[in-house]
């Protein structure tokens, strides 16, 4: 009986979240957020859907009532989650709301299946993260005073970042993170944040060259210290954020030539340098050499990729425990392998299309300052989205970073809703500009048309709309 | 200005959308196309899984008689079978201590179960593990069952073929070994460095290939020589000398005149000698290389590559050993057969294969493995000249032996010398027929036995007699 759930389940998921990723890009058809509604609310179906079958196959599988008691919690918190947005925040992005709270259901479901301890862990800390991560879209909207900042944000991220340094416990030969009366906190991820703040503040006030010379050298120390920390990817990532920043702030396509060609001159003097980068290239080139040591982790993760084919294997049919670091770093080759390919694929497309919503949302907005926040958190997420992916598939060389909403993790989870949340603040600014200029637009019109009448000449508003619509 | 540079954050967008569809690509194109050779790695933990719940499926002959099959007992604890022993030891292999022959090169597909639904809930029911997937083979019993005989106590290996096709039709290689006892005489045979009976000695064995050789540099000469090697002539006096290394023919016998077709037939190691001297040494490094030497092979199962390295720098006595198959030329008979295949098949090499198809228990094919050339060896016209050449050996040369049979038959003798003591030599023989549209291309070595004509051309006269007769 259960076998006949497990084999149809693996099907009914996968066309479900294929519906429901159909959907996050069938969003981009429409311009307003008015006429995306019906969308919205296939999503929210198709999300319970998901959510719901996984666990259906989970309680089969495993026959223990408590996971049907999980179940329903975290149900109830999804469902208010995207009550309580909507009805605080009637102006809010109901896309990345509903990709949040779809990812964070995968990220429940596969933490279930791999601890049930960490997945109830998880749970509190999402559960606290999100009641607290909820305000800042109004502190977004309301404090001005956030674009002055500039040089506050400089000095705290790095301040943070060197406390790890010195401070900080090694955790797989990186020292990432420090704990406070128990609670583990890993600064570079909340950093990111803060590093954004900092780059937008002080591009959006002027972008001379010397004013770029004096961000590079800030943003240097930020991505020496991650480096002397061992934490690579979050190091590549402060890069990346930095040279896109640079490149949109300006305009000129020269910084990204430099940026770029730095980057590469940086990467090849690390490889010559450090022996545990060099391992972790080996490692990536022919994983199957050293697959006692530095190959062991990815050939794991491989064979799970590989074994669920395109349905996956399905929950508690595989072996994705098998895996290092299965929860955290490596929770894509878990998916894949039990959920199957084309599930964990749309799980990418998904990613995919919350970073499209980010740029569209950066290129409507038109004070400078809030246009460079979202584009540098959307570069920060997307960077990072790339980075654990790659890595677990041997796309590009493992760096050890965590697939945001989906991996354990109490600082990665807090830290993505926070940037999450701040987008949505940054949609509703959105929509009070558009508001301000519609206003302006219909008093321009008005007076435009007395005085045409008063004139009696016609006039032309093509041209105007054309304009407006950018 | 603004529109500008909204439209270099649509490039970036756009961007890492291409480097996210590209790594999606990466991604399943890797994991589809790999899944098979990862699940068969030892460090993976889920072919544990799929052994628990799968019960390991049954490899068939090509004429449906079981070569392996699971027998389960009453308390559930399964016991691997051979019906046949020690006859398909090395090709079929066995399936526990490490895997070997066809029980490893098709383990995923024994290990896995595409079973009904319906009879997966069944069993799931009553308790029992699923049916796993069967493997047909292309082997054939009876013609197995003669090479088996055919080689009697002796060392060696047999391999028979279908060049039209590249079905492995028999594979035999003896010391063996039986696979029902593999538990119990593991240790035993591990002690046992010197016989090496574990080594599949058709894919594995390296030899001196001796006359046999002569193939290739027949080939080689008439590439070079494509208009003027039939006026070619060599008076043999039974020994071949340049500078201070001489070679010696067969038993030093005398062939006296010959021509092209006749040196080749009489195996005169004299005539060869002086044929390599003349050969280009970096056309001839091509030739090897054209002829799979050196290099990995594209075959689904183990195998040892042959080996032999010419070039401009490589010394006169070296050459003239090549020449003939002696010095340091190593090769497996596998090797010698498609070379004999490709001849056989007007230049053409087919892929040789063992696995027909997969089916489930029930007998739904699931996985069919199709025909397909592997690379044109040679030229037609190449392959042509050549099988007059061995048909010329059976005809008048020193495959006598298989002359005078209901159908027509061509190959190559060879008495590979593999010490300092003259009197031993590997018996060779590798051929086809029959000659006009060839069905069986045969390879034979028997270790000591003495000279290819008298103890290999019988063997594969048996074979030829059996399928033909």
């Amino acid at each position: 009986m259960e076998l006949y759930i497990t084999e149809l389940s693996k099907y009914v998921i996968t066309l479900f979240i294929a519906l429901y990723t159909l959907e996050c890009f069938l969003v981009f058809r429409f311009q307003e957020e008015e006429r995306r509604k019906g969308i919205y609310i296939r999503q929210n179906f198709l999300m319970f859907l998901v959510h719901f079958s996984c666990f259906l196959v989970i309680c089969f599988e495993t026959g223990k009532i408590e996971y049907l008691l999980f179940y329903i919690l975290q149900q109830i918190l999804l469902f208010a989650t995207i009550m309580l947005f909507r009805m605080i925040y009637p102006r809010g992005n109901r896309l990345i709301i509903n990709n949040l709270c779809m990812l964070l259901s995968i990220g429940f479901v596969i933490l279930s299946r791999l601890s049930y301890e960490r997945a109830i862990k998880q749970f509190f800390i999402v559960t606290v993260s999100l009641m607290m991560s909820m305000m800042i879209p109004y502190f977004i909207h309301k404090l001005k005073f956030l674009k002055s900042l500039t040089w506050v944000y400089a000095g705290v991220g790095i301040a943070a970042l060197g406390v790890v340094l010195i401070l900080g416990s090694v955790t797989y030969g990186s020292k990432i993170s420090y704990s406070i009366g128990g609670v583990t906190f890993q600064p570079s991820e909340f950093v990111k944040i803060i590093f954004v703040f900092f780059l937008a503040s002080a591009l959006s006030e002027s972008h001379d060259f010397l004013r770029v010379a004096v961000t590079a050298v800030l943003a240097g120390i930020h991505v020496l210290i991650l480096v002397a920390s061992k934490d690579l990817g979050s190091a590549l990532i402060f890069f990346i954020v930095y040279v896109m920043m640079v490149f949109i702030a300006t305009g000129q396509w020269v910084y990204l030539l430099l940026g770029v060609a730095g980057g590469s001159a940086a990467a090849v003097a690390a490889y010559q340098l450090f022996s545990h980068v060099q391992v972790r290239v080996q490692a990536w080139r022919d994983p199957f050499s050293c697959i006692d040591a530095a190959g062991f982790q990815i050939t794991q993760s491989l064979f799970g990729i590989s074994s669920g084919g395109w349905f996956g294997l399905g929950l508690f049919r595989g072996n994705p425990t098998a895996i290092p670091l299965v929860e955290a770093d490596f929770v894509f080759s878990a998916v894949a392998e039990e959920l199957g390919i084309v599930f964990s694929m749309c799980l990418i497309l998904i990613c995919l299309s919350c970073f499209i919503m980010f740029m569209n949302i950066a290129i409507k907005l038109q004070n400078e300052f809030y246009r460079l926040i979202a584009f540098g958190l959307g570069i920060t997420y997307i960077f990072q989205v790339f980075l654990t992916i790659g890595g677990g598939t041997k796309f590009i060389p493992m760096t050890g970073v965590t697939l945001p909403f989906i991996s354990y993790g109490g600082s990665s989870i807090l830290t993505s809703l926070i940037m999450f949340f701040i987008i949505e603040g940054l949609h509703i600014i959105r929509q009070d500009e558009g508001d301000r200029r519609a206003k302006k637009k219909r008093r321009r019109r008005r007076t435009e048309y007395e005085k045409a009448r008063d004139k009696e000449i016609e006039t032309d508003e093509a041209g105007e709309d054309e304009e407006e619509e950018e | 200005m603004r529109k500008k540079r909204n439209k270099q954050i649509l490039a970036v967008t756009y961007l890492f959308v291409a480097v996210f569809l590209g790594m999606m690509g990466y991604t399943c194109h890797y994991a589809i196309t790999h899944q098979q050779e990862l699940i068969n790695n030892s460090y993976n933990s889920r072919q544990e899984i799929l052994v628990a719940q799968n019960t390991r499926g049954t490899i068939y002959a090509d004429g449906r008689q079981v070569l392996a099959r699971t027998q389960t007992d009453e308390d559930g604890k399964e016991t691997r079978e051979y019906p046949y022993g020690n006859m398909f030891s090395h090709v079929v292999g066995y399936a526990s201590n490490g895997r070997y022959g066809i029980e490893a090169s098709a383990n995923y597909y024994l290990i896995n179960s595409n079973a009904k639904l319906s009879e997966k809930v069944a069993n799931d029911m009553a308790g029992l593990k699923y049916p796993g997937d069967n493997v047909v083979t292309t082997l054939d019993v009876d013609l197995q069952q003669i090479a088996y005989d055919s080689l009697g106590i002796y060392k060696g290996a047999v391999i028979v073929t279908d060049p039209s096709t590249g079905r492995i039709l028999a594979m035999v290689s003896k010391p063996d070994f039986d696979p029902n006892e593999i538990e119990k005489i593991w240790d035993d045979l591990l002690e046992d460095q010197e016989s090496g009976v574990l080594l599949n000695r058709v894919t594995q064995g390296l030899y001196p290939p001796g006359s046999t050789f002569k193939i290739v540099t027949a080939l080689e000469y008439i590439r070079e020589n494509p208009d003027s090697y039939s006026q070619y002539s060599y008076q043999c006096n039974g020994r071949f000398t340049l500078g201070e290394e001489t070679i010696n023919c067969y038993h030093g016998t005398v062939h006296g005149y010959e021509d092209f077709g006749k040196s080749f037939a009489k195996s005169c190691n004299a005539s060869f000698a002086n044929i390599g001297m003349q050969l280009d040494r970096t056309k001839f490094a091509d030739t090897l290389e054209g002829l799979l030497f050196n290099q990995e092979l594209k075959v689904g199962f183990a195998y040892n590559q042959s080996k032999l390295v010419v070039d401009e720098n490589t010394e006169d006595a070296d050459m003239m050993q090549a020449a003939i198959g002696q010095g340091t030329t190593a090769v497996t008979p596998l090797q010698m057969n498609m070379i004999t295949c490709a001849i056989a098949n007007d230049g053409m090499l087919m892929k040789p294969y063992l696995v027909d198809h997969v089916e489930t228990h029930e007998g739904n094919v699931i996985k069919q493995f199709e025909t397909a050339s592997y690379k044109r060896l040679m030229s037609e016209k190449e392959a042509g000249v050549m099988n007059e050449l061995m048909q010329e050996v059976v005809k008048s040369g020193t495959g006598t032996k298989l002359s005078g049979a209901s159908y027509t038959a061509a190959g190559k003798t060879g008495s590979a010398e593999y010490n300092s003591v003259k009197t031993d030599s590997h018996a060779w023989f590798t051929g086809f027929a029959p000659v006009e549209d060839p069905e069986l291309c045969v390879t034979i070595i028997i270790e000591g036995a003495g000279s290819g004509g008298d103890y290999a051309v019988p063997i594969a006269r048996r074979i030829f007699d059996a399928y033909f007769e």
